[in-house]
């Protein structure tokens, strides 16, 4: 290869930090694999076909039995004079509709759904965490600024609106990434793993805390009129 | 005696004229036809035909996506099943409830099944997005099969939802009361939208109707569509990211 004319270099990068822009060459016996992969490569007919299968049947024989021992609700005939108290959307919407109870309509039923739904789309092509860098590992002092303020910030707006379900679990996470922030000498297992996540995962992390918390209240703590109950009493 | 063995009637099978003109190739015992097997398959050949052997654990994916899909064949099949006995028309349809539960035999068990599945799938699905994120399953060049994931999930908030009101018990009406009604609230033409979904300024028959069609008809197919995107996507994008891939990338 020395006698080639042009000094072009063909390679396989998986850093696209290092190799942004990646050149492939498919010759014609080759098909077009995006990455070079040193571990073993398993035919798909049988290892999946027969690991799908045996996941099918282990999910229906599971299915059966909750089918079996659960029974789906039927209430009495829909009745549009008769609301009852408190009227419930489906258990996945439930989150949404514990922000309707602190904020306006317009902002708990559209604008924070549609934001929710723009920031998943654009994830992947805001190369979100493709560096994949620790939030405290470079800049500290000038990061760990911008987090307290912004938080604080959050924080103000979460308690002039009285939105204590969203500010529990944002207080939590918040928390978290504070501890992540010193440098403890024989630190817990939990906090140096804390220690390598990027700014992502503690942005999803805390998207997750909050969803899940809004959802179970309330499912399980809502009463008449959205006031608080216990589900046990 | 001549019995013969279950492999050499299978054998006998396989070199029938009707057999070969089905699967266009031997028993899978080479690597040739083991890929024949997927790529000569209208189906199967949205998979690929090797995969890595780390991606087959089950903590690289927790099967997750796949418990997806087959949540939506399971719900496609019962959900058949419960349109046999069921009429979208008020109060039709909540007497249709009553007679799966008194009359029809196993009518109760099948539409448990529906309904456990449904929330299995809705779980599933949430699961699934944030599983992938974790392990960054997202980055290029997966950054469009992602995009592809977000209107599934919404589908399958869609289809769980739309699904909601055919019952149409108490539970039902005001579930889908309350959920509309906030969307009146879009700003410039939130009441037209709800009045399009619904057919009307109540939920009443015609909202029936539309959610049957929406929940029976069209959500299902544009699904089943983008489900198919979806797995041929893995596929072209190169298969799956492993959480090992990528905390090796970072450095
Ligand atoms: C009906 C819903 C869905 C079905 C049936 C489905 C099915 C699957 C399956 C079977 C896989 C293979 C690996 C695995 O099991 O994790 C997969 C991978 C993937 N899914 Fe989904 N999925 C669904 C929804 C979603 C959602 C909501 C997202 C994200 C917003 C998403 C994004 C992805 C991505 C990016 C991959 C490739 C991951 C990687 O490269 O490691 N999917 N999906």
């Amino acid at each position: 290869m020395s006698e080639t004319k042009n000094s072009f270099e063909a390679g396989v990068g998986s850093n696209a930090l290092k190799t942004p822009e990646r050149v492939v060459f498919i010759t014609s016996k080759t098909s077009a694999q995006v990455k070079e992969r040193a571990d073993r490569q398993l035919m798909s007919y049988p290892q999946l076909i027969l690991r799908e299968v045996i996941a099918f049947e282990v999910l229906t024989i599971v299915l059966v039995i909750v089918a079996l021992a659960w029974d789906a609700p039927l209430e009495q005939l829909a009745n549009p004079l008769l609301t009852p108290n408190p009227a419930k959307a489906p258990w996945y919407f439930l989150g949404l509709q514990e922000l309707l109870h602190y904020f306006p309509p317009l902002v708990a039923g559209i604008v924070i759904p549609t934001l929710v739904v723009v920031a998943l789309v654009v994830i992947p092509y805001f190369n979100v965490n493709i560096k994949g860098e620790p939030l405290w590992a470079a800049y500290r002092s000038r990061r760990f600024l911008i987090f307290i303020v912004s938080v604080g910030l959050l924080l103000v707006f979460l308690g002039l609106y009285r939105a204590w379900t969203v500010l529990v679990p944002t207080v939590a996470i918040a928390g978290l990434t504070i501890v992540s922030f010193f440098q403890l000498k024989r630190p817990y297992r939990l906090i140096s793993f804390l220690q390598t996540r990027p700014l992502s995962w503690w942005v999803m992390t805390w998207f997750i805390a909050v969803s899940l918390t809004l959802t179970v209240v309330g499912t399980f703590f809502r009463g008449p009129g959205w006031s608080w109950v216990w589900p046990w009493r | 005696m001549n019995t013969m063995t279950f492999e050499e009637i299978l054998n006998r099978l396989r070199a029938t004229r009707a057999w070969r003109s089905i699967f266009r190739r031997g028993p899978a015992r080479t690597n040739r036809t083991r890929s024949l097997a997927i790529f000569g398959n209208v189906f199967l050949h949205l998979l690929p035909v090797k995969v890595r052997e780390q991606s087959l654990r089950v903590r690289a994916t927790y099967y997750l996506g796949t418990i997806s899909f087959f949540m939506f064949v399971v719900l496609t099949l019962t959900g058949i099943l419960l349109m046999f006995y069921y009429h979208p028309a008020v109060p039709q349809a909540y007497l249709d409830m009553k007679d799966l539960r008194f009359v029809v035999s196993n009518g109760v068990f099948l539409r448990n099944l529906h309904r456990v599945a449904a929330h299995v799938m809705v779980i599933a699905v949430f699961w699934h997005m944030f599983h992938v994120f974790y392990r960054g399953g997202y980055r290029p060049p997966h950054e469009f099969n992602w995009a592809v994931g977000v209107m599934l999930l919404l589908l399958t908030l869609l289809l769980s939802y739309t699904g909601y009101l055919l019952p149409w018990d108490q539970l039902a009406f005001w579930a889908i009361t309350v959920g509309t009604n906030i969307l009146s609230a879009a700003p410039f033409f939130g009441s037209q939208l709800r009045y399009l979904l619904l057919g009307g300024n109540l939920v009443g028959e015609n909202a029936l109707l539309r959610f049957y069609v929406l929940h029976c008809v069209i959500l299902p197919l544009v699904a089943a569509l983008l489900i198919g995107v979806h797995f041929w996507r893995i596929r072209k994008d190169g298969g799956l990211t492993l959480r090992e891939d990528y905390e090796r990338d970072k450095k």
